[in-house]
Formats: structure tokens, sequence, C-alpha cells
């Protein structure tokens, strides 16, 4: 029982939302997790001091918010991805401005590419975060490998 | 150093060549499952050894975006203002092996590669390794950072 990506799912884009509300708790925990030391992840009042609303998010932290995102797509069995397969490609983020705890952001995915190449399928996914005023914020691209039978 | 918010990096403090990072970094299993637990990846490939080898692979691997997010983590630390971070992206070429016991040494250096006076960035490329392999391929940082152009500055502009 073997499947491969349907490349119809290309250009496809999906419905905005659920808006997320960024947590303190875990930023901190993320950049516990990843080494990342400034007391501006950690410490509202030094984040305060250097002019931001609350603790600010390292630059990988909304890898969490786009994986959840992209599972609409990934995880949807007539897009044909045996996740046991897949491994890590590429991965970009664009910051338009820092991301704090308490921002309230609106992921919306597109499916930019699904191609064929060499046995395998290169599926590229791009997250676009909103705040509510739907001013851009921030945008996560990830290029996924889906290893052939 | 004081307990007073550290002062950025200035633009002009760069120059193309410069190495700003050099840090090496432990990764056991222990930061694997707490890795998991802050970004909710589960994947059973990064805590189970079964499953891994299943998979096709050495053993359990760290996450790639583990080893992304840890990679950035010394060029930070040398800017002082996580914020000045525009824009990272990074190809996965190489998984690093994590034993179940110890640890895999995780090496980086980050050197400015380019500098855009106009738009006050710099681009700066992070050259990360396991036991003498890339393990990231292009990583590539872009950094905001207040510079000669800054508004301070340019009240000064018809002397320039």
């Amino acid at each position: 029982m073997t499947t491969t990506p349907d490349p119809a799912f290309a250009g496809r884009s999906y419905p905005a939302g659920p808006a997320h509300t960024v947590s303190a708790a875990k930023i901190m925990e993320f950049a516990h997790a990843t080494g990342a030391t400034s007391p501006l992840h950690s410490d509202p009042e030094a984040a305060r001091r250097a002019g931001h609303a609350d603790v600010v998010a390292p630059p990988t932290f909304l890898v969490s918010l786009a994986q959840a995102t992209e599972a609409q797509y990934i995880e949807d069995p007539a897009a044909g991805i045996d996740f046991r397969r897949v491994v890590h490609g590429e991965e970009t983020f664009t910051l338009h401005r820092p991301v704090v705890a308490g921002d309230v952001l609106v992921p919306t995915l597109t499916v930019e590419a699904v191609r064929a190449a060499g046995g395998h399928s290169m599926i590229t996914t791009r997250v676009d975060l909103a705040d509510e005023a739907g001013t851009d914020v921030a945008s996560v691209r990830s290029m996924l490998v889906v290893r052939g039978a | 150093m004081t307990a007073t918010t550290p002062t950025p990096v200035d633009l002009a403090d760069l120059v193309v060549g410069q190495e700003l990072a050099r840090t090496r970094h432990e990764i056991t299993r222990d930061t694997l499952v707490r890795y998991a637990g802050a970004s909710g990846d589960f994947n059973p490939i990064h805590y189970n050894d079964t499953v891994a080898t299943e998979a096709g692979l050495p053993g359990v691997i760290a996450h790639g975006m583990l080893t992304m997010g840890t990679a950035v983590t010394g060029l930070l630390d040398a800017i002082a203002d996580p914020t000045a971070v525009r824009a990272y992206t990074t190809r996965f070429t190489n998984p690093i092996p994590v034993p179940a016991t110890g640890a895999a040494v995780l090496e980086v250096s980050a050197v400015v590669a380019a500098i855009d006076e106009a738009a006050r960035t710099a681009r700066v490329d992070l050259t990360a390794e396991f036991d003498g392999t890339k393990v990231l391929g292009r990583a590539r940082a872009t950094l905001a950072l207040p510079g000669p152009d800054s508004a301070e500055a340019r009240t000064g502009n018809d002397a320039a």
C-alpha cells in the first residue's frame, strides 16, 4: 500500500485561522529547549525595557504554529502523503516584526508546490501569519521530501 | 557586564568575513525530549530507537528544527538582541544521531557574509557540523541593525 503526493494540491490555499494567542510560557520553554539565553525571552521587565510589550519569541519559535497549521494538508488522506517517509528538506522564517507573548496570530496555509524529483516528491508549504487587523507579521516556508517507496 | 539591556551590535561594527560566534552545543536525549515538549513535535524517530531504525535511520536523530534553533543561539548572544533577526533559512543536509547516553556535539560558526548599508541589514552565514559533517546547508540569518544611516545619524546629513 503506497501513496504518492497528489500534485493537484499545488496552489491550494486553506481558510485562515484559527487565531492563536502566543504564550509567554511556551516562549520561555522553547528558548530553554534551544539554548536561547537572552533575558528578552524569559524576563518581561527586560523585554519591556527594550521596548517590547512582553517576552520576545526566538527566531524559529513559530515552527510550532506553522506545523500545526500544515497538518490540515499533511494529514489529509487525499493529499497522499505517507508521513513515515517524510524528511525535512528546508525551512525559512521571515519576520516582519518581533513576535511577543500576547500576540494574536491568524495563520493561512498555502501549498506552494508538489513536485516529483528522482523518485521522491518535494512538497513546499507556506504559512502566512497576520495579526487580527490583517497586517503581515511573519511567514514560515517549509519544504518536505517524501522518499519514494 | 551590567544588568541593563545590552546594546545591540551596530552595522558599522561589522565587516564581511568577520566571525561573530563560534560555539559548541551538546545534544542529549534529554535535549530531544525537552524540544519535543516545547515545540509539540512528537515524531517518535526523535525518542524511540526501534521506530527510528525501522524508518531506515541509524537510530534516534535530533529534530532538524532543534538543530536550526540551536545553531543560531551563538549569533543571538553575539548581537545581544534576538529581535534583530528578520529572516533565517536553512536546508537540512544530514541528520544528527543522538546516543541513548552521552551527547552529540554540534559545532557552529557564524560569519558575516554581506552587508547592505542602504537596507541596514547584514547577512550572516552559519556553518553547523556534527562529527566533521555539515548538518545544515546554506544556513543564513538576515539581521536588521542600527547603522550610520539611522535616525540620529541622519540629522547630521548635510555635513557628510
